[in-house]
């Protein structure tokens, strides 16, 4: 083949401090071509394209667009070059019409007619194959659309060369496939188009060479006919990784938390979860899967007591195991008026008599854990408070967008993170951290959390390891139910599979493990059943199993109500 | 007082708020929430005032044009000190917008009552100035002076800039999502220092308004500073649209003269009750954010980064 070069990146080098992210990389892109960037997480693949946008200036080492040097000090100079990128976040304003959001920033001598841009618009639109509606306001738009308005804005700006930043983590894979189509036919037109990722099926599928990037060095470009799955990986870790997930048959199933007819409304009044009925089984993982923002986390508030419902019910089977009385922390009154209506016995299961014992000696029965509570083995987490809820055994890790946004306080240290959860639990008036720093101790060790110390603050530690505290965290109080929402969300595929290990493991030790995901291939490998909503609404519940991709995807956008019920 | 006249006296006071209020929207639309208002309106009328001085004897054009250049240069500048507190240092924006407040009317005092000595010869000689070229009587339409039409033409035009243009279109996308303009390359810097500092000459403009044609006393000066925040509040009233501010300013100024029409109709409601009603205004503030806060309309909102300092990405 005999293709011009579109650009070439010589000997380029990037250093922030002491860290260096990109060490003497070369790398070209030819004209007419898919090139598929690959690498781990912080192998410096979004600095190397941030330094063809104009977003970070290198610090040595030169960059060539149609044979000439450039410098691209500035995304206004990337522009001038015909570079354009699409964000992961997209850069849109909400208020405004894609047309506006196409014009924006353009200072072309021509005069400001936004019916004009418009019709550009359509035309771009026409020519790839896009579906938009140039006068409709971002924020009606889904996030497919938006990505769309993206791509038009460089386009529309002339742009030759677009880098898109994953591009299909937001997407579901209809979406994808659409996307990807206008992908090649913008590729048959002539343009260079980068495409960052770490998902190797869509490596394979869409590009024509990958160019993979370990620790920040450039390790091969490969052309794509010629490669697997499995080089992919080798190249990109640098040993050989398995890539399957155990799966093993469900053993001693049981409900153990049913929900029935759940609904919640936000704070707007909107209604962000909707008639939502299904079953956690003990010894499973239930995947729920679903586009982002669908309702996932607020039906994990729900079930962790974080936000209230509107109507419906958590009932939770507890495994037989009475907890004591301590754990609710009721007033001494309290517990002699449930002991007065014989609702304790001790732990050989004799009914607790307090009648003649002095307040310090029934206080010493309830701290020692020595009283127990009859309570019955069904219970309503309805009527519980988030403290409740957890301490029967409903243990919720949520890891948000931020990672650090809930569950762990980035500026505490491991210790004193895993001591949130216990502090309670001391009954001197001094915390108790010789607990605490053990379970640290020992979650560093099993998870092989990579930290100078347990004394070092979280938010120091990498995006893997501060997930790895996280979970390891909730796993470590030997949970009736672990639900985990984007445990691996940013992390690569080594740390990935380190917690889908850990979340099977759960699962063998009888734990019901409802896992929140993004990647739907992740979900059909490592999912006993597939829970699939869509705003909120349970479009399916099928088979792990045996369930196609392409199934999912067809329930993930569906919000006609007549859903599937399989399982 | 007859009905028609408390009608034209509320459209000429309005044109105060207009300034006022239409200043603010420009600046807000940058993102910037201007509490010194205020304090700028008070200087733009000082500012003018002194011109005045020096004018004393010139033709009747230059000295209204002068002055009105003075209040424009006092309100810009006060709108630079801001800006470069709020924009290059990041200072927080409420706690700047309420210093140039307290210090713009403190300055204000103290050059107005300096020139209170011999006002007349001072600044008010250029009443009948500016109540030309139309008429030089103090009632009914005629007397409506140049800087009315003036008022009103700065709001058409800011409505038409906002809306219609691609200045006005960078404009709203600084104050919707400055990182968004910044990535597309727009000088966010430069448009929220232009935004800040026309506005400010503009809300200068009604310090200048008030003092030389609706109040025309020696004493005006000292209550400019309650209508600068009744200017703030009109910007929210009218839901940061300029053309509905012009409608809106006029109500605003029938409102704060009720109490002048209330008696002549008939009802009694004696001295005290005149200061609650001219919490009018404040009230339909309230009620009209009540309403937009329900019906969440998104057009009807504040600019998104309202109060929010931008610091660029760097990594």
């Amino acid at each position: 083949m005999n293709k011009q070069i579109a650009i070439e990146m010589k000997g380029v080098t990037k250093t922030f401090g002491s860290v260096i992210a990109n060490n003497n990389v070369d790398l070209t892109v030819y004209k007419g071509e898919i090139l598929a960037v690959l690498g781990e997480n912080g192998c410096g693949k979004t600095t190397l394209m941030n330094m063809i946008a104009g977003i970070y200036y290198p610090d040595a080492g030169s960059i060539y667009i149609d044979g000439k040097e450039v410098n691209i000090h500035s995304p206004a100079d990337a522009f001038a070059h015909g570079i354009g990128m699409i964000h992961q976040h997209f850069k849109l304003v909400d208020l405004f019409t894609a047309a506006e959001n196409v014009i924006l920033g353009n200072s072309s001598g021509e005069r400001y007619n936004i019916a004009r841009v418009s019709g550009e618009v359509k035309q771009i639109a026409d020519r790839y194959g896009f579906r938009i509606d140039p006068d409709k306001k971002i924020y009606d738009m889904s996030v497919s659309e938006k990505q769309t308005v993206e791509i038009i804005k460089v386009l529309y700006r002339g742009a030759e060369i677009l880098i898109l930043d994953e591009p299909s983590a937001v997407l579901t894979p209809q979406e994808t496939d659409r996307l990807f189509e206008v992908l090649r036919r913008m590729r048959d037109d002539g343009k260079s188009i980068i495409i960052i990722t770490h998902k190797l099926h869509e490596v394979l599928s869409i590009s024509d060479r990958v160019a993979i990037l370990r620790k920040g060095e450039h390790i091969a470009t490969v052309n794509t006919k010629e490669t697997t799955a499995e080089a992919l990986t080798e190249m990109m870790v640098g040993r050989k990784v398995t890539l399957n997930i155990d799966r093993p048959t469900p053993e001693n199933v049981q409900d153990r938390l049913v929900v029935k007819n759940l609904s919640m409304v936000d704070i707007e009044g909107i209604k962000v979860l909707d008639n939502i009925s299904f079953t956690a089984r003990s010894g499973e993982i239930l995947g729920i899967a679903g586009i982002a923002g669908s309702g996932q986390r607020e039906l994990l508030e729900a079930i962790a007591g974080l936000k209230p419902l509107e109507s419906g019910e958590i009932i939770f089977n507890r495994p037989k195991k009475n907890l004591p009385v301590s754990f609710y922390h009721k007033s001494l009154s309290d517990v002699k008026a449930l002991a007065a209506e014989n609702k304790f016995h001790y732990e050989d299961g004799t009914p607790v008599d307090l009648t003649g014992m002095t307040n310090r000696e029934i206080r010493a029965l309830v701290n020692e854990g020595k009283i127990l509570f009859n309570e019955d083995d069904v219970m309503n987490l309805r009527d519980k408070t988030p403290l409740q809820i957890r301490e029967v055994g409903v243990r919720l890790s949520f890891v948000p967008e931020d990672r650090l946004g809930m569950g762990l306080v980035g500026n505490m240290d491991i210790v004193d993170n895993m001591m949130l959860r216990s502090y309670r639990k001391s009954h001197s008036m001094f915390v108790d951290r010789k607990r605490p720093s053990d379970l640290a101790d020992r979650v560093v060790e099993e998870l092989e959390v990579v930290t100078p110390s347990t004394h070092t603050a979280v938010r120091r530690l990498s995006g893997g390891n501060v997930q790895k505290v996280l979970v390891g965290r909730e796993i470590a109080a030997a949970p009736a139910v672990l639900m985990a929402a984007y445990p691996v969300r940013g992390l690569d595929i080594n740390s990935s599979y380190t917690i889908y290990n850990l979340l099977t493991e759960q699962k063998k030790s009888g734990v019901a493990v409802v896992f929140v995901g993004e990647d739907l291939d992740v979900l059909l490998e490592l999912c006993d059943r597939i829970m699939v909503i869509c705003a909120g609404r349970i479009t399916g519940i099928v088979d792990g199993r045996t369930v196609t991709k392409e199934e999912v995807g067809l329930l993930m956008t569906k919000t006609d109500s007549d859903t599937k019920k399989e399982v | 007082m007859m009905f028609l006249d408390y009608i034209l006296t509320s459209v000429a006071l309005g044109m105060t708020f207009l300034l006022g209020c239409t200043g603010e929207i420009l600046t807000e639309k940058a993102g910037h929430l201007n509490l010194g208002i205020p304090g700028i309106m008070c200087i733009g009328g000082a500012s003018g005032c002194l011109a005045l001085k020096y004018c004393y004897g010139m033709p009747g054009f230059f000295v209204v044009t002068l002055a009105i250049i003075a209040s424009i240069l006092g309100g810009a500048l006060m709108g630079a000190i801001y800006s470069f507190l709020t924009v290059t240092l990041k200072a927080n924006q409420n706690v700047t917008g309420l210093a140039m407040t307290t210090f713009g009317v403190g300055v204000t005092k103290y050059i107005m009552s300096g020139m209170a000595i011999d006002a007349t010869k001072n600044y008010l000689y250029a009443l009948e100035y500016f109540r030309a070229p139309f008429a030089k009587s103090t009632t009914g339409l005629n007397s409506w002076g140049v800087m009315m039409y003036l008022a009103i033409a700065i709001a058409l035009a800011s409505a038409y800039v906002l809306s219609r243009t691609r200045v006005g279109l960078h404009l709203r996308a600084v104050g919707e999502n400055p990182a968004t303009a910044d990535a597309v390359g727009i000088n966010v810097t430069a448009y929220k220092y232009g935004a800040t500092c026309i506005g400010s000459a503009v809300a200068a403009l009604g310090g200048l308004y008030y003092i030389m044609d609706f109040m025309g006393s020696v004493e005006a000066y000292k209550t400019i500073e309650a209508l600068g925040w009744l200017s703030v509040a009109l910007v929210i009233f009218t839901l940061w649209k300029p053309l509905v501010s012009i409608v809106g300013s006029i109500l605003f100024g029938m409102l704060y003269l009720a109490s002048s029409i209330i008696p002549s109709l008939g009802i009694n409601l004696g001295m005290s009750a005149t200061p609650l009603l001219q919490m009018l205004p404040y009230v339909v503030t309230i009620i009209v954010l009540v309403i937009t806060s329900i019906s969440k309309k998104r057009e009807n909102q504040p600019p998104a980064s309202l109060g929010i300092p931008y610091f660029r990405e760097e990594r």
